[in-house]
């Protein structure tokens, strides 16, 4: 049978290629556009080429935000990295075992709060970690580290690291879930044949199921790492638009926000903010380059 | 037949619906705890002269009111009339088009030139916004807790630190109100509020603009001074105390001193138990001449896209009357109305406030007129240093000097 040109093909993908389209790529397309373009004091927008990256990037005082953003992303990333992943990871195999009492239970508990809305989540844990009525305080006396407590959200050095965690406790049923997920994938019989052979479930884990999930652990980094870098609304829930204190839980989502909505008395500047955007938009995809370079293609398949 | 039939039911409903829309107007505002207040009071003293017109008062929150409003106008679906900002904020909305020019109109007969010039162009030719009222910055006290330990009134700052150290030594309730967390008090209410008696008021904030003074001169700096002696005073973890629980902790009576504006006494009325009075910024030496920040806070213009101007008119020129500023002052509490009709204050506590303008010389917050219309946003640049400063994190001399530099960055006549 020749193998003409299908249109049915076209049929079936076009519906969704046209609200891909003018939904998604788009308003990509049109913000790249709008990053190459200034506004003046009247509103008027004319191009000015690449002026604006040279403003974010030249500028000290568009640099020294710019960078103090990128930082703490990367921060607020890293983060999730440590204490999220490897925490989804564990809960994941836990849960796997065999046996294990109320296993429903708790993989329900644990994905419970990625459901919630990211401005209950805000305002409750401010109001635990709250030094005038939050029980935080009182949680920490009771096992005698009253000492340690502290403004944890107000001061520099550990705003940003309490809101990440923050948003660790929100969603780390995710990981647990995708890995999970990945882990009663893995075929009994070769689990069997390493028990017979004398393996204990400590080598169990890291020499047969951690491998064979790595093509899952590969997609919750990534995807950690896009929803790390776009996000948002939990610091400008907590924190509001100007991301304090002294701009510590600043990330690139927050400058974004004020420069494209402006805040206060500061003037909105809808090309500025395109090139803030686009900016953000050119780490992402540093990123998920170097994730398809360097992991995807060398994910194999397998046969047993 | 049924062709021409169709068309004239066509015609009807257009125009039916057309009528429908005719007398609706929407309010943009920040003021969200009014809301009660105007469609319980206000709009219906407005409907009672004018029944044909429905009026909706749909506020946005303080913070995120500029952000949203410049999104809303921009976009074309900003309401009617647009509650102002004073100064710089709706001057940057009128250059872009957004407000209607009110050049002429009778209601701004009621108020005087002095008021005006919040909501006017540089060159004083071009209105764009109809003065409603002002806020006056100040202390509320807990006048029990001041009686049980036979403190006075402090007048000067010596008084206040004094009281200060006695109520902390009692250890029964903390001494000020105040965090830092939400950060915009530390510029809005503290720096702003006690400032005025450092920089003489209008001397400071015009020598300012004229570049003759600098941020960096000692009767600047000597406020973030001031403001960084407040720290041993106010509740432990202060840093992550924001505004509401600021708010709460006078409101349930843990606190002494609770540094605000005006604009707090109807939340206070209506929330709490607490017997308070207010007491204004406290002066440097005894027989200094008192300053206070009285606040052209609040205007209202017509957006320029509204599809019901002549309404909107109607409804300004309500504003600009004798009735609605009797029941704007003596309604929305701590709103002072800027026309010229004379009020009776009933309020005791803001009738104490509005006294003060007659025993001190009023200026408006320092940085409200040209100052924040560059970058960096002085505004932002003052949230910023300040809060760091009532966190013991910056020296007051940094400030001075981190501000000042910002605004020599843009502003010509300061270099």
């Amino acid at each position: 049978m020749k193998q003409g040109f299908s249109w049915r093909v076209l049929v079936f993908i076009t519906p969704a290629l046209l609200i891909y389209a003018m939904f998604s790529a788009l308003p990509l397309l049109d913000t790249l556009r709008l990053g190459l373009y200034s506004t003046d004091d009247t509103g008027v927008r004319s191009f000015s080429g690449l002026a604006n990256y040279a403003t974010i990037l030249n500028d000290p005082q568009w640099s020294a935000s710019f960078w103090n953003a990128m930082l703490n992303n990367l921060k607020f990333f890293g983060i999730h990295m440590l204490a999220q992943n490897p925490m989804g990871l564990l809960l994941a195999a836990l849960l796997s075992l065999r046996n294990v009492r109320f296993a429903a239970f708790y993989r329900t508990a644990f994905f419970l709060p990625t459901l919630l809305s990211v401005v209950i989540v805000g305002f409750v844990w401010q109001l635990i970690l709250s030094p005038l009525w939050g029980v935080s305080e009182r949680l920490l006396g009771w096992i005698g580290l009253a000492d340690w407590f502290a403004p944890w959200l107000g001061l520099e050095s550990s705003a940003l690291i309490t809101l990440s965690l923050m948003s660790v406790w929100q969603y780390v049923g995710i990981p647990m879930m995708l890995i999970y997920a990945a882990m009663i994938a893995i075929p009994e019989d070769v689990i069997e044949a390493a028990v017979v052979e004398g393996a204990s479930p400590w080598r169990i884990f890291w020499q047969i199921r951690l491998p064979l999930i790595l093509p899952t652990l590969g997609l919750v980094t990534i995807l950690t790492f896009v929803a790390n870098f776009n996000a948002f609304d939990l610091i400008y829930t907590v924190k509001g638009g100007l991301a304090g204190p002294n701009y510590s839980t600043d990330i690139l989502g927050t400058l974004f926000y004020r420069t494209f909505f402006g805040y206060q008395s500061q003037v909105a500047s809808a090309t500025m903010g395109a090139a803030v955007a686009t900016l953000m938009f050119l780490v992402i995809l540093l990123g998920v380059a170097a994730y398809f370079l360097l992991v995807q293609r060398r994910l194999q398949r397998f046969a047993l | 037949m049924r062709h021409s039939f169709h068309l004239a039911a066509a015609a009807i409903a257009v125009a039916g619906s057309s009528l429908a829309h005719a007398g609706n107007l929407t309010i943009e505002s920040w003021r969200v705890d009014d809301k009660a207040l105007w469609e319980e009071v206000l709009l219906p003293a407005f409907n009672k002269t004018n029944p044909g017109i429905n009026v909706k008062f749909a506020p946005t929150s303080p913070p995120e009111y500029d952000s949203a409003l410049n999104t809303r106008l921009t976009a074309g679906t900003a309401g009617d009339l647009i509650t102002c900002r004073p100064f710089d904020v709706s001057l940057d909305l009128f250059k872009k088009g957004h407000l209607e020019n009110l050049n002429g109109k009778a209601g701004l007969k009621s108020f005087p030139e002095s008021v005006q010039v919040a909501w006017q162009s540089d060159d004083g030719k071009n209105t764009y916004c109809m003065p409603m009222a002002s806020v006056i910055h100040g202390f509320f006290y807990n006048k029990k807790v001041f009686a049980d330990l036979g403190l006075a009134v402090p007048v000067t700052e010596a008084d206040f630190f004094a009281a200060l150290e006695k109520i902390k030594a009692a250890g029964k309730v903390t001494p000020l109100a105040i965090g830092t967390a939400d950060q915009w008090e530390t510029n809005q209410v503290v720096f702003t509020g006690i400032g005025p008696n450092h920089w003489k008021g209008e001397d400071g904030r015009k020598g300012l603009i004229s570049g003759k003074k600098k941020f960096t001169d000692p009767e600047f700096t000597s406020t973030w001074e001031t403001m960084a002696k407040w720290a041993p005073y106010m509740s432990k973890g202060y840093q992550a105390q924001t505004y509401a629980d600021s708010q709460n902790l006078f409101g349930s009576g843990r606190a002494a001193i609770y540094p605000t504006g005006s604009w707090d006494i109807s939340y206070f009325e209506q929330n709490s138990k607490v017997d308070f009075g207010a007491f204004r910024p406290p002066v440097q030496k005894a027989g200094d001449t008192c300053y206070i920040s009285e606040h052209t806070d609040i205007g209202m213009g017509i957006n320029s896209k509204s599809k019901n101007k002549g309404d909107a008119q109607v409804f300004l020129n309500w504003l600009a009357s004798k009735e609605f500023a009797d029941l704007y002052t003596n309604k929305a509490t701590g709103f002072f109305s800027l026309s010229s009709h004379p009020i009776e204050v009933k309020n005791p506590v803001a009738r104490e406030m509005i006294g003060w303008r007659t025993q001190c010389k009023s200026t408006i917050r320092l940085n409200a007129q040209i100052m924040n219309r560059g970058t960096p946003s002085m505004e932002n640049e003052l949230w910023n240093v300040s809060s760091q400063v009532m966190n013991l994190k910056m020296s007051p001399k940094d400030a001075a000097q981190q501000i000042q530099t910002g605004f020599a960055k843009w502003y010509a006549p300061t270099k």
